[in-house]
């Protein structure tokens, strides 16, 4: 691939790399006790929490495992357990 | 109103977990929407989000070099205003990029009064080249070029005061916040680009990695900056303060405590007297602008 001065990259390709795959604890959500209030969707650094179907879900093709959804949630809706690979 | 739904900054950049500096990145966008154009100085933010062919931008961006984003973003604006376009012009840079090595660019372009909208992301050090200290590195912060140690408490001194100097430039509107609070940073980025001339936003963007935290604390840490003092989220209109968040002020060692950049002065004995110098600087923050209640 030729890397000469001016690169340019179409908007959000980096869609393509899977962050999903450096998780070591994933999160679950637990809809029975989700107010959806909508704090994880707004906090997620990888903005990969989207409302479908009236649920917020996590898209674990990119979610990092981080834990801040979970820490944040004021409804403990939400808990980190280890990956399974 | 801002359009707090859109992603304009995507999934699958390689930022740490539970990087500040990336939640930033996705709330500015929020606040300015897709009517922008970016540039972006070299630092973590431009490296993580942006190795070649991909990024995260859905917004025009441009990275040119490590002190020049304010310079740029200048020529961009007078362009669009030669071409009687109105799209917003902002700079987002570290604070390294900000603090020292590109303050002679936004001076010049404040001084100029592009209308432009400033940008710093703080995360309080040189993060991408591995945690060295910066004029935005607070007091007795431990950093590669400023360890703790036998001979030294860390950083040796204060924090640049960068928002009073670029309001003292003239800006019409300054304005500091911070991840821990999302809903301020849009409404105050929104602010910033609907005003002419020359602003300035300085985020506090906890780095889990260089401040040594877990990830999951990124907000945690600060909303605790805030509630010591140590940060105060306010807006500078004209050059007065028009608002600060108020508080009920906890101590400052229930911040330091919970960093492995600050260990030193808890560990192997507390060390009371470097403690009671960043009490004074959260007394002297709490005076100046008024936030204690
Ligand atoms: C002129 C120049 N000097 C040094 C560097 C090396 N460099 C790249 S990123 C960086 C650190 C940036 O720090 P900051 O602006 O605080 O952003 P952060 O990485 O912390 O997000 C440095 C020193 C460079 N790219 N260009
Ligand atoms: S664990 Fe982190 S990356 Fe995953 S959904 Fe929660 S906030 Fe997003
Ligand atoms: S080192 Fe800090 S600023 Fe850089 S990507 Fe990691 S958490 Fe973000
Ligand atoms: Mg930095």
């Amino acid at each position: 691939m030729p890397l000469n001065i001016g690169c340019s990259a179409r908007p959000g390709k980096s869609q393509e790399n899977k962050t999903g795959s450096w998780r070591v604890f994933k999160p679950d959500f637990h809809y029975d006790l989700c107010t959806s209030c909508g704090t994880c969707q707004m906090i997620c650094p990888e903005g990969c929490i989207n409302l479908i179907d009236d649920k917020f879900t996590p898209d674990y093709t990119f979610c990092k495992g981080c834990g801040l959804c979970a820490e944040q949630c004021p409804a403990d809706a939400i808990s980190m357990k280890k990956e399974e690979k | 109103m801002a359009d707090k739904s859109l992603e304009l900054f995507d999934a699958g950049h390689r930022a740490c977990g539970g990087c500040g500096p990336a939640l930033a990145a996705r709330l500015i966008l929020k606040g300015c929407g897709p009517h922008t154009i970016v540039t972006v100085s070299t630092g973590c933010m431009e490296v993580f989000s942006t190795p070649y062919p991909e990024t995260a931008w859905k917004v025009p961006l441009i990275h040119s070099l490590f002190e020049n984003a304010s310079a740029v973003a200048s020529g961009i604006e007078a362009s669009l205003k030669k071409q009687g376009r109105n799209e917003h012009v902002i700079c987002i840079c570290g604070d390294g990029a900000t603090f020292d090595i590109g303050m002679l660019c936004i001076s010049g372009a404040f001084e100029r009064g592009h209308n432009i909208t400033y940008i710093c992301y703080d995360n309080e050090a040189y993060m991408n080249t591995g945690i060295q200290r910066s004029g935005a590195t607070p007091y007795d912060a431990s950093t590669t070029t400023s360890p703790a140690g036998r001979q030294s408490f860390g950083n040796s001194r204060p924090k640049k005061d960068l928002p009073s100097i670029l309001a003292a430039h003239g800006a019409p509107y300054v304005a500091t916040c911070s991840v821990a609070y999302p809903n301020d940073i849009i409404k105050k980025v929104e602010r910033a680009v609907n005003t002419e001339g020359p602003c300035y936003i300085q985020v506090h963007a906890p780095c889990c990695t260089g401040w040594g935290f877990d990830g999951k604390k990124t907000m945690a840490v600060g909303k605790l900056a805030i509630e010591t003092g140590l940060w105060v989220n306010f807006e500078l209109v004209n050059g007065s303060v028009e608002k600060a968040k108020k508080i009920k002020r906890r101590p400052v060692e229930d911040y330091l405590q919970e960093q492995k950049r600050f260990r030193h002065l808890f560990k192997p004995n507390r060390n009371d007297a470097e403690i009671a110098k960043i009490q004074a600087i959260a007394d002297v923050n709490a005076l100046k602008y008024g936030i204690d209640i």
